[in-house]
């Protein structure tokens, strides 16, 4: 691949916070992304909808470097995520540069993914700790500050199987917080909920929008949720991003039929 | 053929299988330490995404598995010397053993690693930790406890296996009960109480390690 196309660094005043660059990423024969250019600005939100296999999630485990690329680089603050400069030109990254480059971005997952086999202090308190060399009376007093942002401090000494998925969640949502992300990743977060927990999960993520200048990249199927909080959505199919804009024109005027039969279609199913 | 017991025998001998009792246990011992480390990093070393290590690692293991352990024991204290490597029939014994129930255990290792969730490594990266961390703090705590039924059965099995080390003269409680039978012409009273000793370690021992899987079980909060 030639990689000559590609700066090692953004230059000053064109620096997004992301930027996918002719990013591809197939298994096998299978084209699962083609292509994607995609900029998220600091503090942006941007919501990712569309059908299965359209390829959003991958846009997410891509930058949290979960997946490997086959083309393109991914840029974050001006810096190329899996790929480091050497010699003047890009190459893949080594695991030290990829684990410097993966701590400004953090991550929360459809099915949670607490660890079992420690309380929700402990699962906030274990990467500021460990990855972060935080003293434990450091790393205590964030953890607890950031679960009582999630409104989980009074379960704070309870492991994950006491918890409901709601609560779940909100302790996830804190763990990643703790590690001080500069861009945050939701895959899903609310599809495994029961209907009568999502909203104390999204209360916590509305928050998040309204109170902090974190960005954020969602892929969601709340295309309610999606619509109030983003400030941008982008509409996937097919491997391609298909159609964006802010939330009032893609819900309100979509202009590609695709969009227009997904919105319908996830309407009618609502 | 007459039943005939003999207490009195029986009492004079038991001090010395007892005796041999002690070495049983240090054999069976030593020999699952060094199956318990071996065994953890001949599973590390099938996972470690270099083919060339995990190809051989993984015929290392199925030829152990395949072949009689009595025919290990020969080979290392036999055929060890004709490449200078010459061992006492302890240390032999323990090689051997230990390295035969390596294989076994790498193979319960892997399977509890295999069965922890996917998503708890990606949380892990999520955080940024690092390979060893992630091991060491996460993924073996969560295989550890599925595990312990299958590491229990071979520290049950390497106990019995034992009397194999008897073939070249580690004096456990196999070789003891056969040099009492060859010198007092009774084999009845010594190989019965050999079997009493056995039952005696083995019963309790499955009892505790199913304790023991309870306890780590709690301990973890799992």
């Amino acid at each position: 691949m030639d990689m000559s196309a590609y700066p090692l660094e953004l230059p000053e005043g064109d620096r997004p916070m992301v930027r996918f660059m002719n990013v591809t990423k197939s298994y096998g024969k299978l084209v699962v992304l083609d292509q994607l250019n995609l900029d998220i600005s600091e503090g942006e939100m941007v919501s990712v909808i569309g059908p299965s296999g359209s390829g959003k999630t991958t846009v997410l485990r891509m930058l949290m470097t979960l997946e490997t690329i086959n083309g393109g680089v991914i840029y974050v603050d001006g810096k190329p995520l899996t790929h480091m400069p050497k010699n003047g030109t890009l190459v893949p990254a080594d695991e030290k540069y990829l684990r410097r480059m993966r701590a400004s971005i953090g991550m929360c997952f459809q099915h949670f993914n607490l660890f079992p086999h420690m309380t929700a202090l402990q699962n906030c308190m274990e990467g500021p700790v460990q990855v972060l060399g935080l003293s434990k009376a450091e790393a205590r007093a964030r953890s607890e500050e950031l679960l009582t942002m999630v409104g989980m401090i009074d379960k704070k000494d309870q492991h994950p199987s006491r918890l409901s998925g709601g609560q779940q969640q909100r302790v996830a949502i804190a763990r990643a917080l703790a590690m001080r992300p500069k861009v945050m990743l939701f895959d899903e977060v609310t599809s495994a909920l029961d209907p009568e927990v999502i909203g104390e999960v999204t209360n916590v993520i509305r928050k998040l929008v309204t109170e902090h200048n974190l960005t954020m990249l969602m892929v969601t199927h709340q295309m309610g949720f999606a619509r109030d909080i983003s400030d941008r959505v982008c509409f996937f199919f097919g491997g391609k991003i298909e159609e964006q804009g802010p939330p009032d024109e893609l819900f309100g005027n979509p202009q590609r039929d695709r969009t227009k039969q997904f919105l319908s279609a996830v309407k009618d199913a609502d | 053929m007459s039943f005939n017991w003999r207490w009195d025998f029986t009492w004079d001998i038991l001090p010395r299988l007892l005796a041999a009792t002690l070495n049983t246990l240090i054999a069976a011992g030593a020999g699952y330490a060094i199956a318990l480390v071996l065994g953890l990093i001949l599973a590390l070393a099938q996972r470690t995404g270099w083919r060339g290590l995990t190809v051989a690692v993984r015929e290392f293991v199925e030829f152990i598995r395949s072949t009689p352990l009595v025919l290990q024991i020969f080979f290392v204290f036999y055929v060890g010397p004709q490449f200078g490597i010459r061992l006492s029939p302890w240390t032999s014994g323990m090689i051997a053993i230990g390295l035969h129930y390596s294989a076994y255990l790498s193979e319960v290792y892997r399977a509890g690693i295999e069965a922890v969730p996917k998503g708890q490594w990606e949380a892990c990266r999520a955080i940024n930790m690092s390979t060893r961390d992630t091991y060491l703090r996460i993924i073996i705590p969560q295989a550890l406890p599925p595990s312990i039924a299958g590491m229990g059965n071979y520290l049950v099995g390497i106990f019995k296996d034992t009397p194999m080390l008897s073939v070249i003269g580690v004096a456990e409680l196999m070789h003891t009960a056969n040099a009492i039978g060859s010198e007092s012409y009774r084999f009845l009273e010594p190989y019965t109480l050999v079997g009493v000793i056995f039952l005696a370690i083995s019963l309790p021992t499955a009892g505790l390690i199913r304790l023991f899987e309870g306890w780590v079980r709690r301990k973890l909060g799992l």
